[in-house]
């Protein structure tokens, strides 16, 4: 769980003017912050999802975060997973759950029904039940209840009218009791939840979801109703892995960011100066594109090493290479990132970009970065996460994500991979969002003054735009050598020995 | 709630758990012989289907198993920690705990037919 500045919320049960539902945490980074505070305290929420959506978790780690953080003693009601299996699951994510057992802060009651062991001859209602939860709440003092998954009743008990005038007095009941409660139930066609609980459980409602979409599957999170209380309406992605879960709440940030007005370094000499000898704005979002194979990433890495050298910390997000692969590649340009890497200034995270789907990265991105805390994070390339999503999606996320950035005063560098001829067209609409956008383009040379020489490939780098600074509108030609990229024309003849075939591009990009 | 059970059984709401268990042991090694059914009625307090479901097992023991039945009576109210035991969710729920396999009725025992099927007394019809 990342430990973040989201996390400090305001103490339990304050109310301020706008907010006058008593919110009770989840513990669920993120979620706390889009529901403003939590689910209602005192009152009955319900977490509907399909199966494998995370709910029991979702469900537990509810109640962990009681028993942990707010001292908050918690029940669970388990109607299909027995004790020893939910302490194993949650073992993985480094619970305890004996020593709280232990320690009266958690109660699991595993609530067996198995219809073939019943026979029904009239009359009946659940007392039973209701007597069980009643003892446990009162053996612990519990302030949380969960109830995982109540559906089961439905499929347990043979008359469903009893289970839901029962379920309906039940969760009047809880109310009563002064205990907030967690339920969750399996989503249902085209309903919420399968036995239609939300029509008894009104007062706060969370659907998870687990969708795979082009074979990648991505979790997202929804609050669709909280009576009494604002919250945010989008859907989010959620991540849940071997840290646990956590919400990305990028809501929609806004343009609300200060815009900064000091100037970091590109990395690449040529490239500050066709910006006007500054570089980049602060916090500003620098878009790279250019065909396979025009350096892309030499410039990002320039990038991170600059920010590295003056003390900064740097996240860099590879989609196509492994660190060490990086690590080898700059060494040839002659870019050592190795002693950053080991000053704990430069992180260099791989991923494939198939590992996950778009929303999935994009959470991950997010909270690396609230982990980390760089001032720079590059994303290479930005092209394979497009890969991840539909063009809509891809759009509005990045629009969140760059958004984010801004807000926390991170310049961010992103490369995109372009196709030959489609230079200028960003394949998703993305470089409104760009403050500056800087195009890597090949041509083939014909040097005719070296004799016998087949063409050759030539680069050269153009800014197509950089808003609130005056910059070069020239192609600029560069070389990308053993000790780094070097404009050919902007450079100091002095240091020209290293480039390869250089005078004649020099004299022939000058004409 | 009737306090009185008839045939060989027991009254156990008012008894702790531990203790009841050991007079159900001693009772049953006096009577190993003939006692051939063990039922436990699971109420919560008076209610109209708790009664119901007492005189209709009542009556149903007596009619199919002679006097070879205990019947106990657990009052969830006063013990709510033994409705986990049997995993008690239904009030009242009837629990065969002899002859074994365990069976569980819930309800209140109005349907005799229901019951004595529940009970293994007479073949589930298909």
């Amino acid at each position: 769980m990342s430990t973040t500045t989201q996390q400090k919320r305001p103490p339990r049960n304050s109310r301020s003017s706008q907010e006058f539902v008593a919110k009770t945490p989840t513990g669920t980074a993120g979620l706390d912050e889009i529901t403003k505070g939590g689910i209602p305290t005192g009152r009955n929420t319900l977490v509907c999802g399909g199966a494998g959506s995370a709910k029991t978790l979702f469900a537990m780690k509810y109640l962990l975060c009681g028993a942990l953080q707010y001292n908050e003693p918690g029940l669970c009601v388990t109607f299909e997973e027995n004790p020893e299996e939910l302490a194993q699951n949650l073992a993985s994510l480094g619970y305890d759950i004996a020593a709280l057992v232990k320690k009266k802060m958690l109660l699991i009651d595993h609530v067996e029904i198995a219809r073939h062991e019943f026979e029904e001859t009239g009359e009946y209602d659940l007392s039973g039940l209701f007597v069980r939860m009643e003892h446990a709440i009162r053996s612990i003092g519990a302030k949380r209840v969960a109830l995982d998954t109540i559906e089961v009743l439905f499929s347990g008990l043979p008359n469903e009218a009893i289970v839901r005038s029962e379920l309906r007095r039940l969760f009047r009941w809880l109310k009563s009791q002064g205990v907030t409660t967690m339920i969750t139930a399996e989503t249902g066609r085209g309903t919420l939840t399968r036995h239609g609980l939300e029509e008894y459980v009104a007062d706060c409602v969370i659907l998870l979801d687990h969708r795979v979409t082009e074979q990648l599957s991505t979790r997202r999170l929804r609050v669709v109703k909280y009576r009494g209380s604002a919250h945010g309406t989008n859907e989010f992605p959620f991540l849940l892995d071997e840290s646990g879960l956590s919400v990305v709440p990028i809501t929609s940030v806004g343009l609300a960011h200060q815009a900064r007005t000091e100037r970091v370094s590109s990395g690449v000499e040529g490239l500050d100066l066709m910006t006007g000898g500054k570089g980049f704005f602060c916090n500003s979002s620098i878009l790279i594109s250019g065909t396979a194979g025009t350096g892309k990433s030499s410039f990002a890495a320039h990038f991170a090493s600059a920010g590295c050298r003056r003390g900064e910390r740097c996240l860099y997000f590879a989609f196509e290479e492994s660190p060490s692969q990086i690590q080898r590649n700059m060494q040839s340009v002659g870019l050592n990132l190795e002693p950053w890497i080991r000053k704990g200034l430069l992180r260099i995270l791989s991923s494939r970009p198939t590992s996950t789907g778009l929303e999935g990265h994009l959470a991950r991105i997010h909270r690396d970065v609230e982990e980390f805390k760089p001032s720079i994070v590059v994303v290479d390339p930005i092209t394979n996460l497009i890969s991840a999503g539909d063009s809509t999606a891809v759009k509005s996320m990045l629009t969140r994500l760059i958004d984010y950035l801004k807000m926390e005063n991170i310049t961010a560098l992103f490369t995109n991979l372009t196709v030959k001829g489609m230079v200028e067209e960003t394949s998703i609409g993305i470089s409104s969002l760009m403050d500056t956008w800087i195009v890597l383009r090949e041509m083939e040379v014909f040097l005719r003054d070296v004799s016998g020489d087949a063409p050759e490939r030539q680069r050269a780098i153009h800014i197509l735009k950089s808003r609130g600074m005056s910059h070069s509108r020239k192609m600029e030609p560069f070389e990308i050598t053993d000790d780094g990229i070097h404009m050919l024309k902007l450079r100091s003849s002095s240091d020209g020995r290293n480039a390869k075939a250089g005078t004649a591009r020099v004299r022939r990009w000058a004409r | 709630m009737k306090k009185k059970t008839t045939g060989r059984s027991q009254s156990s709401k008012s008894r702790a758990p531990a203790k009841r268990q050991a007079g159900t042991k001693n009772r049953k090694s006096d009577h190993a012989a003939d006692v051939e059914w063990e039922l436990r009625l699971y109420v919560a307090g008076n209610t109209p289907s708790s009664i119901a479901a007492f005189s209709n097992l009542k009556q149903i023991c007596e009619t199919h198993m002679g006097g070879r039945y205990r019947i106990e009576i657990i009052d969830l109210l006063r013990s709510p920690q033994l409705a986990g035991g049997d995993q008690i969710i239904a009030i009242p729920t009837l629990v065969r705990r002899l002859p074994i396999p365990i069976k569980k009725i819930i309800g209140d025992l109005s349907n005799t037919e229901r019951v004595l099927i529940g009970l293994d007394l007479k073949p589930a019809r298909k």
